[in-house]
């Protein structure tokens, strides 16, 4: 037992959390508020960490790893668990050999992200028991019992952090370090192997394990009860319990940290035990949902607070029932593209052709905003393609043949290359043009590496990088033209006209590094150390 | 009676919000005291307006700081004050870089220390510990001239 004190973001706990607790392999994609899990992870002694090309790709990975029998960490922000829901869904009927645990960073308010599902639900869909620490302690404190529940159960766990969670920084005091098991496989055909014939029983298999877990949940599970007042009682999950618990200092709070399977016996008896019971959770009415369909009485719920993140003065608005317009704080400045960016010029040039621009998720999307103003959609990873591509399909002649995909490196290997060979299938009568902004990083989320980059997490060469030149040639895009958009502006203007007009099918690649990475990379060179 | 001291930081991305406040969170955990910081950032790191709180006592519960509760304010310049002076509580102080001599900073990237030092007068800490924190946080070679900008925030050569 370490008595060792420190002061963490809930990143860095998840980070150590999961090294204590003996993982083997951290694999995930990265995304804001959950990236600097494994970052923090690979900087630890041993902690053996990968970006995965997507999040689908890092829970098939880390799948691999725990049909091996020993543990692994997978992250992702909310909107990447959709990318994996496909692979999520069956691992919860395969189960596990190793510990699995998924940790998922959810974005109540969307400091940065392009909306704010609440991954909850994908617990109660697809079967996976879910924790939800509330502070850095925490974070660490339930990835261990994460791993723990994983493998008492064989079943994948979810542990769901908000941004709240993830990017503040509490004390910690850790526990110390388990020895990383040995991997070694043992062959399940008909566990693993989900043909029709196999998956029906797997299916009863989970919701008997899932019963049993909800079982331990009302017993033994990470719910204390905080005061003992008889009149007004508080259940709450996460970092809503914390901002409860000043909200009200009087109050009998219920702090749940294991929110799916919800432990429905112990609420029940804590309802009774009071004379009114308020609800508090941030997001969908998960909670509150459940707790009606099993007949708990408590307070209704106002949609209002569905929206946002909470903080303690909402919590008071909430328990007094105030139902009344909130104060609009004023608006601060907005981000932007860097100075020296260099999509700036590949923005320029678009909006003075006048193109209509299916854009995606990255810096680039910030061309959204004045001066700019040139992105006409925007809706996930990868989408800009296949977005694209459906407007050209329809749209008259003149306005199809100003439709431009504009997408990053990043995302393009992320989930651009499905969209091209779509483009090569279903080819539109007008051709198609896609703009690949070439920064040479992930930049949005902090110049991550990604294949594409031929670098590895920690930036040290990975031997080959995956060319996104050859790959468009070899899946048989007509032209592919490689460029330096702030150096050779008229060849890029005349690629791009040349393209509109043409019916080809043409990957024009605006190729110049991100002025933060060439920075980022200077400092790593003189040895500094870089954030 | 729990006593919270809440301390708002506000200003641009690439201004040094949070490594301020980091410094500030290392002179409070070093004593022993509870402590939680609260940062958003991602986009908001793209220039955009940028806010942490850090809020420090016997038991901190909440990590965030509500409109009208923060007992200091500290922002990175004058035109910031508007957007966020909803969040100091009545009587509660406000910390700008018109309270020390800003045009005597050697490199105008050490402002964010120097604030560090003019909010530094209204606290406890002393100040061996301030400087003990902000080597911890910055690299070596930007120890002297961030010491410097601390003391001439704080009103006193160094």
């Amino acid at each position: 037992m370490s008595s060792e004190r420190k002061l963490m973001s809930g990143n860095e706990a998840v980070a150590l959390g999961a090294k204590h607790a003996g993982c083997a392999l951290g694999v995930g994609y990265p995304g804001t508020p959950s990236t600097e899990i494994l970052e923090n992870y690979a900087r630890l002694e041993d902690g053996k960490a990968q970006w995965a090309p997507n999040e689908k790709v890092a829970v098939e990975v880390g799948i691999g790893v725990a049909f091996a029998g020993t543990r692994t960490i997978i992250t992702m922000k909310h909107v990447g668990l959709n990318v994996a829901a496909d692979p999520l869904f069956t691992v919860a009927y395969t189960g596990v050999a190793g510990g699995m645990v998924l940790a998922v960073a959810d974005d109540p308010g969307m400091a940065s992200s392009q909306n704010e599902q609440d991954s909850r639900n994908y617990a109660r869909a697809a079967g996976v028991p879910l924790l939800e620490p509330a502070d850095s302690q925490e974070a660490y404190d339930m990835t261990k019992l994460a791993f723990e529940i994983s493998e008492r159960w064989s079943q994948p766990v979810i542990l769901r952090l908000s941004t709240r969670v993830c990017h503040s920084k509490s004390v910690v005091v850790p526990f110390g370090s388990e020895a990383v098991p040995q991997a070694d496989y043992v062959r399940d055909i008909s566990g693993r192997v989900m043909i029709p014939a196999y998956a029906r029983p797997a299916h009863k298999r989970m919701r008997a394990k899932l019963a049993e877990i909800e079982e331990w949940n009302n017993t033994e599970g990470p719910n204390p009860i905080i005061g003992n007042s008889s009149r007004l009682g508080i259940i709450a999950n996460g970092v809503s319990a914390l901002h409860a618990q000043e909200a009200a200092p009087d109050a009998k709070v219920m702090k749940l940290g294991m929110v799916y399977p919800l432990p429905m016996k112990a609420i029940l008896e804590f309802i009774d035990s009071v004379d009114e019971c308020i609800i508090i959770e941030e997001s969908d009415p998960f909670i509150q949902t459940e707790v009606q369909a099993a007949g708990g009485k408590v307070r209704p719920r106002l949609e209002r607070y569905r929206y946002g993140e909470l903080d303690v003065t909402r919590v008071k608005r909430i328990i007094a029932g105030d139902d009344s317009e909130e104060a609009v704080p004023p608006r601060g400045r907005p981000p932007q593209l860097c100075e020296g960016c260099p999509h700036r010029a590949s923005f320029q040039l678009l909006k003075r052709i006048g193109c209509i621009v299916a854009g995606d998720i990255g810096c680039y999307t910030l061309s959204v905003l004045p001066p700019f103003e040139t992105m006409d959609t925007c809706i996930c990873m990868g989408g800009s393609i296949g977005i694209g591509l459906g407007m050209r399909h329809v749209l008259p002649e003149e306005q199809a043949r100003k439709v431009v995909s504009v997408i990053g490196d990043g995302t393009f290997i992320h989930s651009g290359l499905t969209g091209v060979a779509d483009m090569i299938c279903n080819r539109p009568k007008y051709g198609h043009v896609i703009v690949i902004l070439d920064n040479g990083t992930t930049a949005m989320t902090g110049l991550q590496e990604h294949p594409g980059t031929g670098k590895t997490l920690d930036h040290q060469p990975a031997g080959k990088a995956v060319s996104i030149e050859a790959t468009c040639e070899a899946m048989g895009v007509d032209k592919v033209v490689v460029l330096d958009p702030s150096r050779e502006m008229e060849a890029f203007e005349q690629a791009v006209r040349d393209a509109l007009a043409s019916n080809d099918l043409t990957v024009i690649i605006a190729r110049r590094p991100c002025i933060l990475a060439v920075a980022r990379d200077a400092k790593m060179a003189r040895g500094e150390k870089v954030r | 009676m729990n006593k919270v001291t809440n301390v708002k930081f506000a200003g641009l991305g690439g201004q040094g919000i949070l490594t301020c406040t980091d410094i500030l969170g290392r002179v409070v955990f070093d004593q022993g005291i509870d402590v939680k910081k609260a940062e958003v950032h991602g986009m908001s790191q793209r220039g955009g307006s940028i806010t942490s709180d850090l809020r420090f006592g016997d038991k901190v519960l909440s990590p965030m700081i509500s409109a009208g509760q923060a007992d200091f304010l500290v922002v990175m310049g004058e035109d910031q004050i508007e957007a966020n002076q909803h969040f100091l509580k009545d009587g509660g102080i406000l910390v700008k870089p018109s309270d020390f001599e800003v045009d005597k900073l050697t490199n105008k990237r050490t402002l964010n220390v120097a604030l560090l030092g003019a909010l530094s007068r209204h606290l406890e800490f002393p100040v061996e510990l301030w400087m003990k924190a902000i080597r911890a946080q910055l690299p070596e070679r930007l120890h002297e001239v961030n010491e410097k900008a601390f003391m001439l925030g704080r009103g006193e050569a160094a």
